[in-house]
This record gives C-alpha cells, structure tokens and sequence, in this order.
C-alpha cells in the first residue's frame, strides 16, 4: 500500500469508529437546517427562497465542526512527528487526510441536502442545482479549512480560531455557491455563469490548500 | 555510514539550548546521550529528525541515501506512542508498515518479537503504557532504517520488556545501523559512547566507546 492509500484509509477507518464523527457533521446539518422552518413559520415561498441560503451557511458550518481534530489529533499523539518523517511529501500527505475528510463530512451532506430540501419546499429542479453545487463547492470547503487547521495545530482551543481564520475566506465559495443554487430556481442569470466561478475557487483552493497547510505544519512543528 | 555533528548548536523560542556540540557515530555504534532536564537532549534528537533547524554548524551523514534527508532514514521513539486508540493493535502497526514503507510489510513477526501477537485485533485504547511502547518498537522492527532515534527508550517497561529491548538494539547494530538513545537510565549496551549535554564550556563526547 503506497503512503497516501495508507492514511487515506487509516483516516477513514478513525472517522467511522466510535467517537470518530464521521456522522456528526451530517447530524448537525441536518438539526439547523430541521430547525429552520420552525424559526421562520409556514411561510412557504419565503423558504422556497432562502432555502439554498440556509443549506449553504449550515453545510459551511457543518464542515467545519471536525476539522479542528484533522491536525490536532495526530499532533497531541506523536503521529505527526512520524508523519514528517515518512518519505511522501507532506503537501500530499495534507491532501489525502483532507480527502478523507471532505468523504466522511462533505459526502454524507451531499447524500442529505435532496431529502432535507423537501423540508425547505425546494423543487427538484433547485436540488438538482443545490446537489451540483454542494458536489463542487464543499471540496473548497475541506480545502481551505486545511490551511486554519494547519495554523492552529497546536493550540488547544483551536477550534475557535480555526472559524475565525476560516470563515472570511470561505465567503466567495458561500457567495457563489448560492447564486448557482439561486440562478437556477429563479434566474435572471444562466446557472452556469456563478457555478463556472465556483468549479474555479474550488480548484485554487485543492491546489493552494495543501500547499499552504503543509507550510504551515512545518513552521508549526519547529 | 557515519552520522557525524561539527560545531552544532540549537536554539529554541530564541534561547541557546546547546552550542559547539560535535561528535560522530559510524555504523554499529550506539551514543547515549545525557545531561539534566532541558539539557537539549530530546531537542539533538528532533534536529536529527529534521524537525529542528540546525541553527549553526553541520549535520551530515556519510554513505546513507543521497536522495533522502536524514529524517526519511531514521525511525524515532518518542514519549508519545503516536497510536490510534480506536484502531486495532494490527491496524496500528499496518498502518506505520504501510506508511513507512511501499512494499508490503510483514507485521506477525515485529508482533511476535515484542509478544503482542494475540492482542492483534485488540483496539489499542485498552493496552497499557508498557503494551503501547512495545507496540511502538514494533514499528521500528517491521520496517528497516538504519538510524534508530530512542527519547528514553525503557520508560514504561519491565523489566523483561528492557531485556527485549536491549536485543533488539544489539540486532540492529549488529546489523550496520545506528541508535543514539536520550536517556537517564542505563542504556544496556556496551561500548557505546556516552554524549553529555550539561559539560561546560561545550558538550562532549566523554565516552569514545572503545573498551
């Protein structure tokens, strides 16, 4: 098994054991967005029209709720030591654990939103829309908050910082990510136009990603 | 193969941990090093790693891969058993062979040697400290390289555990490879040479490991 295959799967199998929180990102998306219409009243058309909105902001905070642990726990257990000993470059080695955990965070909300939509009146075309979006933009997601976990490896409440680093930089992807969803439902502009821009933030941030995280580790590390 | 230190000196969050330190350790030969709490040893050890920056002098090793940095050619045992506690013993060891290495590891006989064979599917949040430091060594077992980099290596052990310990690290230089072990016990191997952080004005060497 090559290196990458190695912690790819190593993380994956973490993340579907007891206390690994592969379900609690889903779970968390799931309540906020559930909890939305009973904040806002029966209104149906105002949900129709906020819906991509509030799956968007919830996806947003529901992918950032494990990733303080992507780092930190591999740092507080020595693993990280071995890891920056291991002969793969580090800037894979970033990219594998965060494609490990966009699987068992971002997938499962992509698997969610068509279901959850119903709650939000959203028809099947705006979640045919929602579905592509969340497909491309919650890679950027994992992506960018791999450079706020890098940061904040080895602080103890890095959690926090870790939202305050992540969450500006992540405003194009929301931005974009809704107006795809929104152009879609209700127009005026051709759904392709934001979601193109998306697909584009999407790709700077797998290339810029594990490149500023990997540096950041190893000033980290010193 | 010969690892050796001219003039090396370390500094951590700007203060001068160590200066002027040379020594150099061929294949086969082992270097304890002491001195007293923050003497620098485990800092030595992590500058060897790669994870410090040598702040002045040279770190060199003779006759190792030219491709790959000192770091990729050794293997560290640390305080931190660097174990996942919801992973099994066996997918723990899998998963560092895996890591460590692209062809395929064998991790019975590492398991076998450090007598943790029957607990292999046992997740490793149950082991005890003892357990989890012989599952660490036997990650030093299952995939070779040739510098062996010990942070107190017996702590945790009994006694029967430090005897094992010592014939592995009697194989491993019998085998050409190099340890240098931080430590305040005893070492358990003879003629190695003894490194001490705290000798002023300079550390040295005030062993050479000859008899």
């Amino acid at each position: 098994m090559s290196p990458l295959a190695a912690i790819l799967f190593r993380d994956l199998r973490i993340a579907v054991r007891v206390g690994g929180g592969a379900l609690i990102g889903v779970l968390f998306f799931l309540v906020v967005v559930t909890l939305t219409p009973f904040a806002l009243g029966p209104d149906i058309a105002l949900l129709q029209r906020i819906g991509p909105a509030i799956l968007w902001l919830a996806a947003l905070l529901a992918s950032l709720l494990a990733l303080d642990r992507l780092f930190a726990a591999d740092h507080q257990d020595g693993s990280l030591d071995l890891i920056l000993m291991g002969r793969a470059p580090l800037e894979l080695v970033v990219a594998a654990k965060a494609l490990a955990h966009w699987l068992t965070t971002g997938l499962p909300l992509i698997i969610a939103a068509p279901l959850i939509g119903l709650l939000l009146n959203l028809d099947g075309r705006a979640e045919a829309a929602l579905v592509l979006t969340f497909l491309v933009g919650t890679p950027a997601l994992t992506f960018i908050g791999l450079i706020g976990a890098a940061i904040a490896v080895t602080l103890r409440r890095g959690g926090l910082l870790l939202a305050v680093l992540v969450l500006p930089l992540t405003v194009p992807v929301l931005i974009f990510g809704v107006a795809a969803a929104n152009a879609a439902m209700v127009g005026p502009v051709p759904f392709g136009t934001p979601f193109t821009i998306l697909c584009a933030l999407t790709l700077a941030s797998l290339v810029v990603g594990p490149f500023a995280a990997a540096a950041a580790l190893r000033q980290e590390m010193e | 193969m010969r690892l050796s230190a001219t003039d090396l000196a370390c500094r951590r969050g700007g203060r001068e941990v160590f200066a002027g330190l040379s020594f150099s350790l061929a294949s086969g030969e082992a270097m304890a090093i002491r001195g007293r709490n923050g003497a620098g040893k485990s800092s030595l050890l992590r500058m060897v790693m790669g994870l410090i920056r040598v702040a002045a002098g040279r770190l060199a090793l003779e006759g190792g891969d030219p491709e790959m940095t000192l770091g990729e050619q050794a293997h560290y045992l640390g305080h931190q058993d660097a174990l996942k506690p919801s992973l099994s013993v066996g997918e723990n060891l899998r998963f560092w062979a895996g890591f460590f290495s692209a062809a395929e590891a064998d991790i019975g006989a590492p398991l076998a040697a450090v007598g943790l064979e029957e607990l292999i599917d046992l997740p490793a949040t149950y082991l005890s400290a003892g357990q989890r430091r012989r599952l660490s060594i036997a990650r030093l077992l299952a995939v070779k390289r040739p510098i062996w980099l010990l942070d107190e290596p017996a702590s945790t052990l009994d006694a029967a555990a430090q005897e094992k310990l010592g014939e592995f690290m009697r194989a491993h230089l019998a085998g050409g490879g190099l340890i240098m072990a931080a430590t305040h016990g005893v070492l358990g191997l003879d003629g190695a040479q003894e490194l001490r952080l705290d000798q002023s004005p300079s550390p040295q060497v005030v062993k050479d490991g000859s008899p």
